[in-house]
């Protein structure tokens, strides 16, 4: 048992503090190989990830690195810097604690890398970044613990992937490294404690008291939530009085274009001049530290921000949460609300805002999910292939490795632990010649197997090219904004957005409107010359998909006589759809067909979410323009596919085939833009694709072509190529989300309730206002062009 | 019949086809531009990565098809297409063989490009530059008339009608070819270096599944936008 050195204890007892339950557990259990706990948001789950390590550092006999803390945003761990050199400095002990991240600069890299400190704070990215070097093995030598905070955010993405991976590349290096993982409260703690032990051995798991359950509320306006849309700026008015009711507010949005928008407005409305800032992942470094120190230091009222701000940063004097629009994830809310109140056993408060009115159905099915517990998570797949090539190239850039070492020790990762040898070797082949049919680079491989039997990079100078690309993160190309004349950026904004836009234009970064000059090199100029009402900057930020358990619940509540937990316009809207037409239900796709403005429309209440409702969308066209139904568009939501065409649809039931279906995936949709981004995600990761090149992005996009093209080759002359396999393995979650397609098959078993309406049904009406209507590149389309063009010419003819 | 775009270049009837191919109905000769041949070998040999080794054969066997098709007694192949000299050595014999059967009964040109500026070993007559039933052929616009040339790689689309896609853009003066080869990009042709070249009555040929004229509309250059081209 570890007891805690009397130089902390008495710096806690000068404090009136005493250790909470599960921190003395944490300390009993300081020798566990693997620990995991699982503590609500503000139960000081991380320190106690550290107290082990300060009292074994306080006898100041460790030289070297001792731990290592992993978090997954840079801002959480210059959080936990500030936080945790206050004790150690103010006990006296003789602890070095440096972060390291992105945005760390290069000197002080280098130093670290030469003299680590004892404590070690970094992000999984720069982790697997040190790992690639030469020096590794010395550095991490006398590693002792590793504390990956907020591992339940990292478990969803490939970044806990590439995370576990680097791990055991340490374990290997320094066999006694322990593992500590903190996680938020989570559906299934046994999942985190697989991905974060080594395999096969056991980790144990700590729960803390979760605590009082949350007082947590829908905001009721005045005003009823408009139609459509996701900004929420009818709630601007009650919002305001919210924050001045309160110390400080969070306000939460879904996406970053959002957040801009609504601070923008929100600007705009406070007369009180209120000291409100904004905080997401597009804005630059020294604003975002801006924010950060000023939020620390109690001065701002509000925050709106994005998921940059979800996880455990140490608010002081939080006491409200406001999430705009539909939470969309009942986990995620839960551990949003949990930022609310950062004082253990004191209930926090939160307040949801729908956008609009189906999303008051969907806050009111998350309250309710929230007050029962009832969390929601998909299990995870086994480890991706794209992120193992990743970490052989990241193995080969630290030096010269064995196959069989590097299989072995890939097999102690939970995620990798079935991965067979056959697998692996295809990947390791993938690396080392591209993993082609047509052997073309026998004399260019990018790895050789030397004399001995181990494997090098051909050409030293790759491993800077391999480094450059590391992360699994993936993000679209951005170009930095900034004033005309000023050398400080304001943030970026994506290349496509500052394709579309010409001298003049106006938009949003940083809750300022500002005009469109130029672009100078990779830099957009802009001026505070603002005129125009703005375009909004579009943002990729994630667009999360409807939980399959949130989805279910709303179904549950749509099969209610009448809704008294509902908002009176919100119940009359639902009983108007019962009337007029039918409402969905959990064990039947319903379909609706209506004319509208001379096109003929249909909807398909599927309840997949956003992304496999658009992929059943492109695969519903595809058919109806197969069948000479002429389709024009379609607009997909969480809940619902609306297409439209030249000709009615009759007879939906073909349309959902499965097998159909499942060969539409197979076939058609193989050559579809969704498929190719997926595409382009994994090539990127597996190291196919080059996001940055060692001479910095002068040349840009002209030089280089689409990854589309190399899609479209691998397809007709490669097809069972390594990365086509993984392509279509990712098909079935992420963007094309074929899964869910998958569930709701499953689910309503061939019942479909086709309705035919003379016009728009109330539950339909909203969609026709969505954005991000999807063109069909059909012949309607082709025609279309033509015409555009023959319109064009007119005049100049 | 060909599928394509039908206009006069100088006193030339000449057509843009849907497959990126210039076609001389009077000479029976057909022009093709920066095929980049040998492409993923070198970026893989400067310690790039390595892309599916496919676009030489594709590249081929797209021309293949519109020589099947059209039966041309001359090619012209208008600049780079290699994409380096050493890339035109390390061709694959199905592809040598492949551009032999190309060549046999009818007349073929390499002119240079930059990229492949220099003797190769591949048959066919090697020319800086061709002047031919009335047209002057060069890798790189200059400011003479009845010029057709290639280089830029020119893309256009129209707002709202999906992406931009490899495109010929001509006026009275000169045309700019599109790049045939498979993995070669595209630079947009109201770009300053590519509307620069033209008069204000450009007109933007889309090639693709059909080939589509509209005006080419000059915006107005950013500040220090230069481009680099491969």
């Amino acid at each position: 048992m570890t007891t805690l050195p009397p130089s902390i204890a008495s710096w806690f007892t000068a404090r009136g503090w005493s250790l909470h339950p599960h921190q003395t557990d944490m300390l009993a259990r300081a020798d566990a190989p693997a620990l995991l706990l699982i503590a609500p948001t503000g139960g000081g789950k991380t320190i106690a990830g550290f107290l082990p390590t300060l009292a074994e550092l306080a006898t100041g006999s460790h030289a070297g690195l001792h731990t290592l803390y992993v978090s997954p945003l840079k801002a959480l761990a210059a959080d936990i810097k500030r936080n945790l050199r206050k004790p150690v400095e103010e006990a006296g002990l003789p602890i070095r604690i440096e972060d390291r991240t992105g945005d760390t600069s290069y000197t002080q890299k280098r130093r670290q890398r030469a003299d680590p400190p004892h404590i070690l704070l970094t992000t999984p990215e720069s982790l697997a970044l040190l790992t690639s070097y030469e020096d590794a093995p010395r550095m991490f030598a006398g590693l002792q613990r590793v504390v990956v905070d907020e591992i339940h955010a990292l478990a969803e993405s490939k970044r806990g992937d590439q995370l576990v991976l680097a791990l055991s590349r340490l374990q290997a290096i320094a066999p006694d490294m322990r593992r500590v993982g903190l996680s938020a409260t989570v559906d299934d703690p046994n999942a985190i404690a697989t991905l974060l032990a080594r395999h096969p051995d056991p980790c144990l798991i700590l729960h803390a008291d979760p605590g009082p359950a949350p007082d947590i509320a829908m905001l009721v306006t005045a005003e009823p939530p408009p139609w459509a849309g996701g900004g929420a700026k009818y709630s601007i008015p009650a919002v305001l009085d919210e924050i001045k009711k309160h110390k400080t507010t969070l306000i939460f949005h879904n996406t970053r274009a959002q957040a801009e928008l609504f601070f923008h407005n929100l600007w705009l409305a406070n007369d009180e001049s209120l000291p409100i800032g904004i905080h997401h992942g597009s804005l630059d470094r020294t604003q975002r530290d801006r924010v950060e120190a000023a939020m620390v230091a109690g001065d701002l009222r509000a925050i709106v921000c994005t998921g940059t701000l979800d996880l455990g940063i140490d608010w002081g004097n939080l006491d409200l949460v406001i999430q705009i629009g539909a939470p969309k994830n009942v986990k995620r809310l839960v551990q949003r609300i949990g930022r609310a109140n950062h004082r253990y056993n004191a209930p926090s408060k939160a307040l949801l805002v729908p956008a609009n009115r189906f999303e008051v159905v969907e806050c009111v099915a998350a309250l309710e999910a929230v007050m029962a517990h009832d969390l929601d998570g998909d299990p995870r797949g086994h480890g991706p292939r794209d992120v193992l090539c990743q970490h052989i190239l990241i193995r080969a850039c630290s030096g010269p490795f064995d196959e069989n070492d590097l299989y072995h020790e890939i097999k102690t990762v939970g995620a990798y632990a079935s991965l067979s040898r056959a697998a692996f070797d295809d990947c390791l082949d993938f690396c080392a010649t591209g993993g082609y049919a047509l052997c073309a680079y026998d004399k260019w491989k990018r790895l050789l197997k030397r004399p001995d039997g181990r494997w090098q990079l051909r050409d030293p100078r790759a491993a800077q090219r391999i480094r450059m690309n590391i992360g699994t993160i993936q993000d679209t190309d951005t170009l930095k904004v900034r004033l005309k004349g000023n050398f400080k950026p304001l943030g970026e904004i994506e290349e496509a957005f500052a394709a579309t836009l010409t001298v003049g234009d106006t938009f949003l970064i940083g809750g300022k409107v500002v005009r469109y000059e130029g672009l100078r090199e990779m830099t957009v100029e802009v001026s505070n010359r603002a005129t125009k009402a703005p375009k909004i900057a579009t943002f990729a930020g994630t667009k999360f998909a409807t939980s399959t358990q949130l989805s279910a619940r709303i179904l549950q509540m749509f099969a209610q006589d009448s809704w008294p937990q509902l908002p009176a316009h919100t119940a009359d809207w639902l009983q108007l759809q019962r009337d007029l037409s039918q409402l969905p239900q959990t064990g039947r796709i319903l379909v609706e067909s209506f004319p509208h403005d001379d096109r003929h429309y249909t909807c398909f209440y599927g309840f997949a979410g956003r992304n496999a409702q658009q992929t059943l969308g492109l695969l519903l066209t595809q058919r109806m323009e197969a069948n000479g139904l002429n389709p024009l568009g379609l607009v997909a939501t969480d809940y619902a596919t609306l297409v439209w065409g030249l000709n009615a649809v009759t007879d939906p039931a073909p349309l959902l085939d499965p097998a159909n279906l499942r060969d539409g995936l197979e076939t058609w949709l193989a050559g579809n833009a969704v498929m190719k981004r997926t595409f382009r995600g994994s090539a990127t990761i597996a190291g196919l694709i080059e996001r940055n090149l060692p001479q910095a992005r002068k040349s840009g996009r002209q030089a280089t072509f689409s990854s589309d093209i190399l899609y479209d080759t691998l397809s007709k002359y490669d097809p069972n190529h390594l990365m086509l396999r993984i392509t279509r393995e990712e098909a079935m979650r992420g963007l094309v989300d074929f899964g869910r397609i998958e569930e709701m098959l499953t689910r309503t078993q061939g019942a479909i309730d086709h309705v035919t309406l003379d016009r728009i049904s109330p539950l339909a009406a909203p969609m026709i206002l969505e954005m991000g209507k999807v063109p069909i590149a059909g012949l309607g389309r082709e025609k279309l062009l033509q015409d555009a063009a023959a319109a064009l010419m007119g005049p100049a003819a | 019949m060909t599928a394509g775009h039908s206009f006069t270049l100088g006193q030339t009837a000449v057509v843009a086809t849907t497959a990126r191919a210039l076609w001389l109905p009077a000479t029976q000769t057909l022009c093709v531009s920066d095929l980049h041949l040998g492409k993923a070998g070198r970026i893989a040999r400067r310690g790039g990565t390595m892309l599916p080794p496919y676009e030489t054969l594709d590249t081929l066997h797209r021309l293949a098809t519109v020589i099947g098709d059209l039966a041309p007694k001359m090619v012209i192949c208008l600049g780079d297409s290699f994409d380096d000299l050493d890339a035109a050595d390390e061709l694959l014999p199905d592809a040598l063989t492949t551009i032999t059967q190309l060549q046999s009964g009818r007349f073929w040109y390499w002119i240079e490009g930059n990229h492949d500026a220099g003797p190769i070993r591949i048959g066919g007559t090697h020319v800086q530059s061709l002047t031919h039933a009335g047209l002057h052929f060069r890798h790189i616009a200059t400011e003479a008339s009845s010029e057709v040339s290639g280089h830029y790689h020119p893309k256009h689309g129209i707002n709202g009608t999906g992406p931009a896609r490899p495109c010929f853009v001509y006026d009275a003066n000169r045309l700019i070819m599109p790049a045939f080869g498979t993995y070669t990009g595209g630079v947009k042709a109201t770009s300053p270096e590519i509307s620069g070249l033209f008069g204000p009555k450009a007109i933007a040929v889309l090639t693709g599944p059909s080939a589509v004229a509209v005006p080419l509309k000059r915006s107005p250059p950013p500040r220090g936008s230069r481009g680099k081209f491969y």
